[in-house]
């Protein structure tokens, strides 16, 4: 079982996580228009690349935007959620030896304290953001339960990863728990919302090229985002 | 009832299919056909594949449900923070529910679109500048309106507005015939005042070509007149096209997309025929976003620029100042607290956010300029854009939206407001009439006609015979 779902699975999952990703990069870049979207996407590269990147990188960096500027609390919230999911399953030392055992590859870590705080940092986040789902109105309207599922399937892999280093409960089956939910995370991510992991970056481009080449042409700097 | 006999999914072509919906006073049989008007779900699978592409599409899939955009719509502000005016849930159970039932969908759900559309939206943008993911919810309002255009499901003004366009490209009833003779008319009146004043048409290789909104020759010919007055005080070889004058597009309101074309098409085709060296507008937001900022892209040129440099009047304005081309009296400047209305069109739309704040500068006395908060790029609408002031229908939610406004001026302290945007004047008149804040609110070109050091050798013979 072990070696199946760290086997197969586990190059399945990759490979659908990839290829699904690539594939939807492609499409959504296809379908762009610039007729249909009013964007002289080719006619001005210059002022696209330098929109895009403006675009993409105040929304990166936190308090970076007006947007963020007008919602510290939720702003922290985020940041500590998305640092926590990207940066601990990227860097844990555990993950490392893995690639080390596995491909011989030596992939840089970060020290298991930092992971730990970042992986309570992500389950706290994920608490705060259900409850804000559930008691802002303005939020509430918006939530479906697919949401809460999607949350759900992002901070699974956190939690049993969380208990399996700590060695809390039966560690068999929450190291089961944590690879499984991980793949099937991993899988998720090209066929849902989760697909933001690129299409942020594909959406903020695209309206950064809008703003740079269109709508914020005679504004000195770009536009203020 | 598939279709109505003046509700339907045909566009107005003609004098008399526009005088048939004119005559439908406030649009009540209008507005009564369209109760029974059917949903053509195969042509609006068809516009969905045809135009409904990945940015749409990956905009209404993404949206994270996040709710930050709420604060950002001042419907949502003004209506006591109204969760169903929230603009991603406006967005999501209108155009997305469309989307997601690939066109099936009923009368009743179409209504709701329109209501939402003109009712709930002005198309400001301003939303999509607070969306982590950028998604510009007035975009896809835009693109709604012209799936409900196509449907007939628009607004009787809209469809009105559109039919103007198409029959006159204009938005009102104005004749090539009736603009050149407001022309005349108002060269002759100023010749007292102004001796010498000319209001040149369709003058080749002028350096300015100059364009209007259809209003100024039905309702306020005054407006051409302190354009020409500027323009003869600054010494400017300029003229007008006889065709290709109105510079507006309430088929941009209306959705109406092959209008929206029509109309832009004239004013390239007077550049085209003029061969003027550059082209500015009036002072007016929508018909600068219309023939600058989308109108290229609906005519198919792909640089996505007009055929020649076209300004916005603020443009001309500062650089007309700048260059001393027209001198402000320094005993004239503005010494009332004053603010200024920066234009979802060209200011968040176009980024002109630094011009009128120039012109300010020479003629306000330091310290009278109060900026609202927040401004320039995110500035919230006047209240009365993308159509809403001229719709009936919708008129109290527009009053409703104008608390924003309202409230913004009346933090400034502000006794003036300089608008430089016609739907953004008339709203902050129509602001003042409801809530009475005892405001005064004015165009830039009377202002700057009232401040101006007069060259001697423009001033009456008389005048200058006595000196």
């Amino acid at each position: 079982m072990y070696n199946f779902i760290t086997g197969p699975l586990l190059w399945l999952s990759f490979i659908v996580f990839f290829v699904g990703l690539g594939v939807r990069t492609v499409l959504y870049i296809r379908g762009l228009d610039w007729r249909l979207d009013r964007v002289a996407y080719r006619a001005y590269p210059g002022l696209g690349i330098k929109g895009a990147l403006s675009s993409i990188i105040h929304w990166l960096i936190p308090f970076g935007s007006h947007g963020w500027r007008a919602k510290p609390l939720y702003t922290i919230i985020f940041f500590v959620f998305h640092v926590g999911v990207v940066v601990t399953p990227l860097f844990l030392l555990g993950h490392a030896i893995i690639m080390e055992e596995r491909w011989g590859i030596n992939w840089p870590t970060i020290p298991m304290w930092v992971a730990d705080v970042l992986t309570i940092g992500v389950l706290i986040a994920t608490v705060l953001i259900a409850i804000r789902r559930f008691a802002l109105p303005e939020v509430r309207i918006l939530t479906t339960l697919y949401d809460y599922a999607l949350l759900l399937l992002t901070v699974t892999p956190f939690v049993s990863g969380f208990l399996v280093v700590h060695q809390w409960g039966d560690n068999t089956f929450w190291l089961y728990t944590h690879i499984l939910s991980g793949e099937l995370l991993l899988i998720a991510i090209p066929f849902t919302k989760l697909f933001h992991v690129v299409g942020y970056f594909l959406s903020r481009a695209q309206i950064g090229m809008d703003f740079g080449i269109k709508r914020a042409v005679k504004a000195k700097g770009g536009f203020a985002w | 009832m598939p279709e109505g006999i003046l509700c339907n999914r045909t566009p107005i072509n003609t004098k008399e299919h526009l005088d048939a919906v004119l005559g439908d006073k406030g649009g009540k049989q209008y507005y009564q056909e369209m109760q029974e008007l059917d949903v053509d779900v195969e042509k609006l699978q068809k516009s969905l594949q045809d135009t409904c592409k990945s940015r749409i599409r990956t905009w209404l899939e993404i949206c994270a449900h996040c709710g930050l955009c709420a604060d950002s719509c001042f419907f949502y502000l003004a209506n006591r923070r109204d969760p169903t005016q929230v603009p991603s849930y406006k967005i999501l159970t209108t155009l997305g529910e469309i989307v997601k039932k690939n066109g099936n969908v009923d009368n009743a759900h179409m209504r709701y679109c329109m209501d939402t559309a003109w009712g709930k939206c002005t198309c400001c943008n301003r939303c999509g500048s607070f969306c982590p993911y950028g998604i510009d919810m007035g975009v896809m309002f835009s693109y709604l309106r012209g799936l409900c255009f196509s449907q007939g499901f628009v607004p009787w003004e809209m469809k009105i507005g559109s039919g103007m366009h198409r029959v006159f490209r204009a938005q009102m009833d104005v004749t090539p015939e009736d603009w050149v003779e407001t022309c005349e008319w108002m060269a002759e009146e100023q010749q007292d005042e102004w001796p010498g004043l000319e209001i040149p048409v369709d003058k080749e290789g002028a350096d300015i070509l100059y364009t209007v909104n259809a209003r100024e020759p039905k309702h306020y010919p005054e407006d051409i007149a302190e354009a020409a007055i500027l323009f003869h005080i600054a010494g400017e070889n300029w003229t007008v096209p006889s065709t290709g004058w109105e510079q507006t597009s309430l088929t941009m309101f209306a959705g109406d997309w092959e209008g929206c074309k029509m109309q832009v098409q004239t004013v390239y085709d007077a550049i085209e025929r003029l061969k003027p060296k550059r082209v500015m507008g009036t002072e007016c937001g929508h018909a600068h976003r219309a023939t600058i900022i989308e109108g290229p892209y609906w005519v198919g040129r792909e640089d996505g620029r007009p055929p020649v440099p076209y300004l916005h009047y603020t443009e001309w304005l500062a650089e007309a100042l700048r260059l001393g081309k027209i001198k402000i009296d320094p005993a004239k400047k503005i010494k009332v607290p004053v603010t200024l209305q920066d234009s979802c069109n060209y200011v968040r739309n176009y980024g002109l956010k630094d011009i009128t704040r120039e012109i300010l500068s020479y003629i306000v006395e330091p310290g009278y300029l109060i900026e609202m908060k927040p401004n320039k790029e995110h500035n919230f609408c006047c209240g009365g854009g993308g159509g809403m002031n001229g719709i009936g229908l919708y008129r109290k939610q527009r009053n409703t939206g104008m608390k924003v406004k309202r409230d913004q001026i009346l933090a400034t302290g502000a006794k003036l407001v300089i608008a430089p945007c016609h739907n953004c004047w008339d709203a902050i008149r129509d602001l003042e009439e409801v809530y009475e804040i005892g405001i005064k609110w004015s165009f830039l070109k009377p202002l700057i006609i009232h401040m101006a050091i007069i060259p001697d050798h423009l001033k009456p013979q008389e005048e200058e015979e006595e000196e």
